[in-house]
């Protein structure tokens, strides 16, 4: 392999970069998976997870994001074969599934803040939510990284040559959607 | 193993389907009574099929080079390892404290 980021073993230099990256990120919310099981169950006063999660809602907003990762793939395709009007297409439907999925935890967010879970209302408050909005947090990068390489696109400046960058935003993108699976499981189903 | 072979656009639609259909499994399993004393084990199997499923495809590792698989799997290993320590550390701090 030949292209000017290629690395002594011929892997892109920036794509192993990221991927370093993400298994940071493993560590990052390893940690925090473990401080919510930790604390599962040791909460004093409610509200107590089986009374306030919404599982039906959630498992829209999982949808929404697992459809979000197929766009995203389909962006990259479209972008590898040259097809950026379709390349645009699902880089911005990618975007706005991540947009929803932010809408939907800003709501959800706002709807138990309302039914008296704050951040130190008790255990389970305090550990839901720094998971949850260090997820959320990550999806609003995504987000606007999406809408970046959007624009870029829209004023010709992204293509076939620039694969390598749209393929690293779909990590990015695809770790986000594998951590809201462990979460969906281990927060909202498993109680 | 080339960098930069992927899947087709009928594997991609596939593994949707597939995500989707594991999705509606683990919310239904979640609402049957019958499978409350096997719901942890049975969905957190679910899980991993799915985390594993975009990983290999979407993520492309299935078709990457193996050392990104390393770079993934290695500190994914140590996160689930932290995890399962930290939970026997404290419980098992727990079951001191208490006797129980």
């Amino acid at each position: 392999m030949s292209h000017p980021h290629a690395t002594s073993m011929g892997l892109d230099s920036r794509k192993m970069a990221f991927w370093a990256f993400i298994g940071s990120e493993c560590l990052l919310f390893g940690s925090l998976i473990s401080t919510y099981l930790l604390y599962k169950g040791k909460s004093l006063v409610g509200p107590y997870p089986h009374e306030i999660l919404n599982i039906p809602f959630t498992s829209f907003s999982t949808f929404d994001l697992l459809m979000s990762s197929l766009a995203m793939v389909l962006a990259l395709a479209a972008v590898q074969r040259g097809d950026m009007k379709q390349g645009k297409l699902w880089l911005l439907v990618t975007a706005l599934l991540g947009l929803i999925f932010l809408g939907g935890q800003v709501w959800e967010f706002n709807h138990f803040y309302h039914e008296g879970l704050g951040l130190t209302t008790n255990l389970f408050g305090s550990t839901f939510y720094v998971l949850t909005g260090t997820h959320g947090a990550h999806v609003t990068v995504g987000v606007i990284w999406l809408l970046t390489l959007w624009v870029q696109a829209l004023r010709g400046k992204l293509g076939p040559a620039q694969a390598m960058t749209v393929e690293i935003t779909g990590l990015y993108w695809h770790f986000v959607d594998v951590v809201w699976i462990v979460i969906f499981t281990v927060v909202y189903l498993i109680q | 193993m080339s960098e930069q072979a992927h899947a087709s656009t009928g594997t991609y639609l596939r593994v949707a389907a597939i995500l989707v259909m594991i999705t509606l499994i683990e919310v239904g399993v979640f609402y049957v009574p019958a499978f409350q004393n096997i719901l942890v084990p049975v969905l957190l199997v679910l899980s991993a099929v799915k985390f594993v499923l975009v990983v290999m495809f979407y993520m492309h590792l299935r078709f990457d080079h193996r050392f990104f698989t390393f770079l993934f799997g290695g500190p994914l290993l140590l996160a689930l390892a932290v995890m399962v320590s930290l939970l026997f550390i404290f419980y098992g701090a727990v079951r001191l404290r208490t006797g129980v």
